[in-house]
């Protein structure tokens, strides 16, 4: 067994035991909570509730406010996600094809989103979008997501290529294809999986973006996060909670559905 | 060569990542550079400010206490964790990581929401401790430092995992047998062989939990009530309650120097995607 190459006495694998344990309930269990006491009767946060009722999701689904906020982040996910992905893929493929000095700082320059603090990309693109009037507007939402979105793209997209024979795009092309259809049709159906994934993550990445919607979205254009942080400031409505839980069963979905989808590339 | 890819066509590729990076990040972020040197004429007054201001300097200061307890705590749960990994079957090992992930895919703000909950004054965690007898009174978790440290390592520990647990996979295992049957005990070999092997690992990942969490914003504002004011809450507060552009802007820059610096450092321990590329 591979655990008896690792040196440990029985006292501390037991110890080591536990620590593990006690490491990954620490991880997975303050998420779960929530989805009890979305089913809650009461307005407070009793745990466990002193009795059960769907009434927080009823009032999620009837209210109209939730509901326009829900739709904004619907829409502007997808967006970011079909517009992320093409150019998060065109991206990769340059990065991966050849290799220079040029390329290098191309791709260091279009992961540093994911280095600089959204607080900071936030301030920054309000100010931005204050003199060409696009706060306030899903367009705008949309085109700083998008950019926020494209190293995720670029990063499963690139680890998908670093897997393919390069060569059969080259076959294809010597038997006479042009290059976008080598692409199309030799390269792109066996990274399948990984800009499958590329793109789930852009989507997500975009439905749970916080602090850059808080900046730039408001009133009719707010998006989900920005009203249930809003919501949270002023009071703990327990609509929330049920919001929550679907938002755990909607991220848990794309997760497992990426990992899934990049394991098959 | 027909097939050989031209500069052009490259550059061609690469041109809509980078005009969206160019317009919407680097365009920004040189204007508040700008911004930070203006004061009615070029001036240094943002920056003296920063230095002069004692509320500044405690915010800074809090910032980097709050993000050293953050990456401490994180260690000290996830060196354990990913150790304890390394051992168990291939299927546990997955199942294992998918828990790792849970937390990693989850929503921002349903984490910190369910920190809400956990940590009230009438919470699962006071009321159990209660009902254990440990404590008399409520412990105050929330609304102070405390309960943001909570809430930003249960959210960034992933972070320390993922690059850990990495690196430990990696480890020569016949190291570890050639130091044991030399005579090595379980301490020695663990102590001499395994744990310098693993600091690369360590290091990598507790940088990221630490530059991770000094730009933090949403888990303080919600977790750490308003005596709480972390840097990020200094760039909001000096913009939406001040309108003041130029202190805000400075602070950034502040900001995002040391984040670049911390970047750098790492970049000798691990490549960024590998650290992002589980997510």
């Amino acid at each position: 067994m591979q655990a008896s190459h690792l040196p440990t006495t029985t006292a501390s694998r037991l110890a080591l035991t536990f620590c593990g344990v006690a490491g990954l309930i620490f991880l997975v269990l303050p998420i779960f909570i929530v989805v009890p006491m979305s089913f809650s009767a009461s307005r407070f946060l009793a745990f466990p509730p002193p009795a059960w009722s769907v009434r927080w999701y009823n009032e999620y689904f009837t209210s109209a406010e939730w509901m326009l906020a829900t739709g904004v982040s619907l829409q502007v996910a997808a967006a970011t996600c079909l517009l992320a992905t093409p150019i998060g893929v065109a991206a990769a493929y340059a990065v991966h094809i050849r290799k220079t000095r040029a390329s290098e700082i191309a791709y260091a320059l279009l992961m540093v989103p994911l280095m600089i603090p959204h607080i900071i990309v936030a301030v920054g693109v309000f100010f931005l979008f204050a003199r060409i009037k696009l706060n306030n507007t899903l367009t705008g939402i949309m085109l700083a997501h998008t950019m926020l979105a494209i190293p995720f793209v670029l990063i499963t997209t690139l680890s998908g290529l670093q897997g393919f024979d390069m060569n059969q795009e080259r076959a294809a092309q010597s038997l006479g294809v042009n290059r976008l259809t080598a692409f199309l049709k030799v390269t792109a159906p066996q990274i399948k999986g990984s800009i499958i994934a590329g793109a789930l993550f852009a989507f997500i990445s975009s439905l749970d973006e916080v602090v850059v919607s808080l900046f730039l979205s408001g009133g009719p254009t707010s998006t989900l996060p920005k009203r249930m942080f809003v919501a949270l400031r002023d009071e703990v409505d327990p609509t929330i909670a049920a919001i929550s839980s679907l938002l755990i069963f909607a991220s848990l979905g794309i997760g497992l559905g990426a990992v899934v989808a990049s394991r098959k590339s | 060569m027909a097939s050989e890819h031209s500069a052009g066509r490259q550059a061609l590729l690469l041109l809509p990542g980078l005009l969206f990076i160019g317009l919407l990040l680097l365009l920004p972020l040189l204007w508040l550079l700008a911004l930070s040197f203006y004061d009615n004429g070029l001036s240094l007054a943002h920056y003296a400010r920063l230095i002069d201001d004692a509320s500044y300097y405690k915010s800074f200061l809090l910032t980097f206490e709050i993000a050293g307890s953050v990456t401490v705590v994180a260690m000290l749960i996830g060196y354990p964790l990913c150790y304890w990994m390394l051992g168990l079957s291939p299927f546990w090992q997955r199942v294992a990581i998918i828990c790792v992930l849970i937390p990693f895919w989850t929503s921002l703000l349903v984490r910190t929401y369910a920190w809400l909950v956990l940590l009230q004054r009438r919470g699962l965690v006071n009321s159990g401790l209660q009902s254990l007898g440990l404590i008399e009174e409520p412990l105050a978790l929330m609304y102070n430092a405390t309960g943001t440290s909570i809430g930003m390592t249960h959210i960034l520990l992933p972070f320390l995992v993922l690059p850990l647990f990495a690196n430990m996979q990696t480890i020569d295992r016949d190291l570890l047998k050639a130091a044991a049957a030399l005579g090595g005990s379980p301490g020695f070999v663990f102590w001499r062989v395994f744990f310098p092997l693993s600091l690369p690992g360590l290091t990598a990942g507790a940088l990221l939990v630490f530059v991770l969490s000094i730009g933090y914003y949403v888990t303080p504002q919600l977790l750490g009530g308003g005596s709480t004011v972390m840097i990020g809450q200094l760039i909001q507060r000096n913009i939406e309650l001040f309108s003041s552009w130029g202190a805000a802007s400075a602070v950034s820059m502040v900001l995002l120097l040391m984040v670049m610096a911390v970047f750098l450092l790492m970049s000798r321990y691990l490549s960024l995607d590998r650290v992002f590329g589980a997510r």
